[in-house]
């Protein structure tokens, strides 16, 4: 099983490294985007689909790691080395914080507190305009340099550095959920209780799982702080959070490959219906209601019926 | 003197104003362990029904009758046809309830356009009342009143009639009232309707003072969230309480540190959660 998960992911990866081939510079920058959104749902479902904690509020991390880039990078240095490692602290040191909160919490309320929590940060970034630009953001955040040969620019070389934290990132989190303290995090989603007796520190578990989403969601908002090279309050927002809750479960909760593929479909529908007609949020709050009445468990999930086989 | 004591009128009819949508939520919660997040829409619907209403009949009691019979037939539809299927499942409701908050928001704006808008107070609170120094617009009194009258009424609903005790029992324990005979499902059914009326009558009350526009689902809810998580969920008491304090740290913070104005708000919760994690009068 482990190897067949590890080829079907290397025939992945082979193929996303020669679709520069085939797309347009446009086509990329969607893909690109695609694969940043990815990393953020997939840090998401750390949380949700493993450890059973339904976050809303989980745009706090990508945001404050994407406002900490920009913000270092437009009046510090941009310097990779400094700034990178910088939003991830951020990111991983707000979950840290926020998870001493939540934590105490269960089902609705945890919903409640991280969205509210979430919430504080937003109102810091809309309103101490001084720091953050209030709701104008930051703009002209500019891409890394590094020390490789070819500028980080559109296309090929920002695509390939993103695919590149894309490919490290689901090793990083394949290995976590499989690991003893991945099995863990699934043992206390199925019984809080029978871990405990079983003498699971739980609480640690779920603080270690609560902090490593927030890193990981911190990755994917450094990338998009580059890639989009603005960050605004919205990015850190209940719609973006809820957004992300939306992307696992459309894909489907509890696996890797789900997450990613969700992101993608709400990405690309965001662009081509976008391009079509003014009234998008309409579209995604049908999709919301469609996906809970019709596709609980998600595309992989219908999958796996049609296959008939069964969740691994 | 006069800032003070101003301000504390302001702050005390925004949180009569928070009480109103922070007791349907908590009402709704406490007995179906539902988080309606679309519960800000229904501040919104009842705004722009209510406006809409008014500008055909010219009369404020005919706005506020239609705008809340509305939406609270839409609590009933959404509660019958979609909630009630997902039993205690907190995230699909969640999802749900998101989805209907999206969609009532892209609605709004697509009828009603993106300029904020008021609602005519009625014309008898047009005047301002002045005590001694102070000179304050009777329409705030109003509110303040309204949020009293539905406060005493809600508290008598529930600890004085057989419906009360009914709920009371139902958010005790489901199981057990169903089993004495208590037509729960009925119950849900009309606490959701009466959530669903209580943000509407907000709606229509804040419309003169608050205003609607295309974001104020939002930022109600979130206030709204706010009261529940300090006040303690499923608690009348707490959502008063809650509202008021809210209420007036909001209007106190924007006037005082406008830069910092949710802050001033979200700080004392998140103080209050880790001392108090059910908020100052929750039981669970």
């Amino acid at each position: 099983m482990k190897t067949r998960v590890a080829v079907r992911w290397a025939a992945a990866l082979v193929v996303l490294s020669a679709l520069p081939a085939v797309l347009s510079s446009y086509q990329l920058g969607l893909l690109t985007k695609m694969l940043i959104f990815g990393i953020f749902a997939m840090s998401l479902d750390l949380l949700l689909g493993y450890a059973g904690l339904p976050s809303l509020g989980h745009a706090a991390y990508f945001g404050v790691a994407a406002y900490t880039v920009g913000l270092l990078s437009l009046r510090v240095a941009n310097n990779f080395w400094l700034d990178f490692p910088a939003g991830l602290t951020m990111a991983a040191g707000v979950s840290a914080l926020f998870g001493l909160f939540a934590l105490r919490a269960r089902g609705s309320y945890f919903l409640m507190i991280t969205l509210a929590l979430g919430q504080v940060l937003w109102g810091i970034a809309f309103g101490w305009r001084s720091l953050t630009g209030g709701d104008d953001g930051l703009p002209s955040v500019p891409r890394p340099r590094l020390p490789l040969p070819w500028a980080l620019t559109d296309g090929g070389p920002f695509y390939y550095f993103v695919l590149a934290f894309f490919a490290v990132s689901i090793l990083a989190l394949s290995v976590i959920v499989r690991s003893p303290f991945g099995r863990a995090l699934v043992g206390i989603r199925e019984s809080e209780r029978r871990m405990e007796v079983l003498g699971y520190d739980v609480w640690r578990y779920k603080y270690v799982a609560f902090i490593l989403a927030g890193l990981f969601a911190g990755v994917a908002g450094n990338l998009f702080v580059y890639f989009n090279g603005f960050v605004s309050p919205s990015y850190l927002n209940i719609v973006f959070s809820a957004a992300a809750l939306l992307m696992v479960i459309l894909g489907g909760a509890g696996t890797l490959v789900g997450p990613a593929l969700g992101a993608a479909v709400i990405v690309f529908l965001e662009n081509l219906i976008s391009a079509y007609m003014e009234r998008w949020v309409l579209v995604l709050g049908v999709i919301y209601v469609l996906v809970t009445l019709f596709a609980p468990s998600g595309l992989v999930g219908l999958v796996r019926q049609r296959l008939g086989s069964h969740p691994a | 003197m006069t800032f003070w004591v101003t301000q504390a009128l302001n702050g005390i009819s925004f949180g009569m104003l928070l009480f109103l949508l922070a007791a349907g939520l908590s009402l709704i919660y406490g007995l179906m362990r539902v988080l309606n997040l679309a519960h800000g829409s229904y501040y919104i619907l009842g705004g722009y029904v209510g406006l809409a209403a008014i500008r055909v009949t010219g009369s404020f009691v005919l706005a506020a009758l239609a705008a809340t019979a509305v939406v609270t037939l839409i609590g009933v539809v959404m509660e019958r046809f979609f909630l009630r299927r997902f039993g205690e499942q907190e995230l699909p409701q969640a999802l749900l309830t998101f989805g209907f908050l999206l969609i009532f928001a892209d609605l709004s704006l697509w009828l009603w356009g993106g300029t904020p808008q008021t609602l005519p107070k009625p014309a008898i609170f047009e005047r301002s009342i002045r005590m001694g120094a102070i000179v304050f617009p009777s329409y705030r009194l109003f509110v303040i009143g309204v949020g009293l009258v539905i406060g005493l009424g809600l508290w008598w609903l529930q600890e004085g009639t057989r419906l009360g005790a009914m709920i009371r029992a139902g958010v005790d324990d489901a199981e057990m009232a169903r089993g004495t005979g208590v037509n729960v499902g009925l119950l849900s059914t009309a606490v959701f309707a009466l959530g669903a009326f209580l943000a509407a009558l907000g709606g229509i009350i804040g419309g003169p003072f608050v205003g609607v526009y295309p974001g104020a689902d939002f930022e109600i809810l979130e206030m709204a969230l706010v009261v529940v998580i300090v006040g303690g969920l499923g608690s009348l008491k707490g959502a008063f309480v809650g509202g008021l304090l809210v209420g007036l740290l909001d209007n106190f913070g924007k006037a005082l540190f406008p830069e910092l104005a949710l802050f001033t708000v979200f700080a004392p919760m998140a103080i209050i959660l880790a001392i108090r994690p059910t908020g100052l009068f929750g039981v669970r």
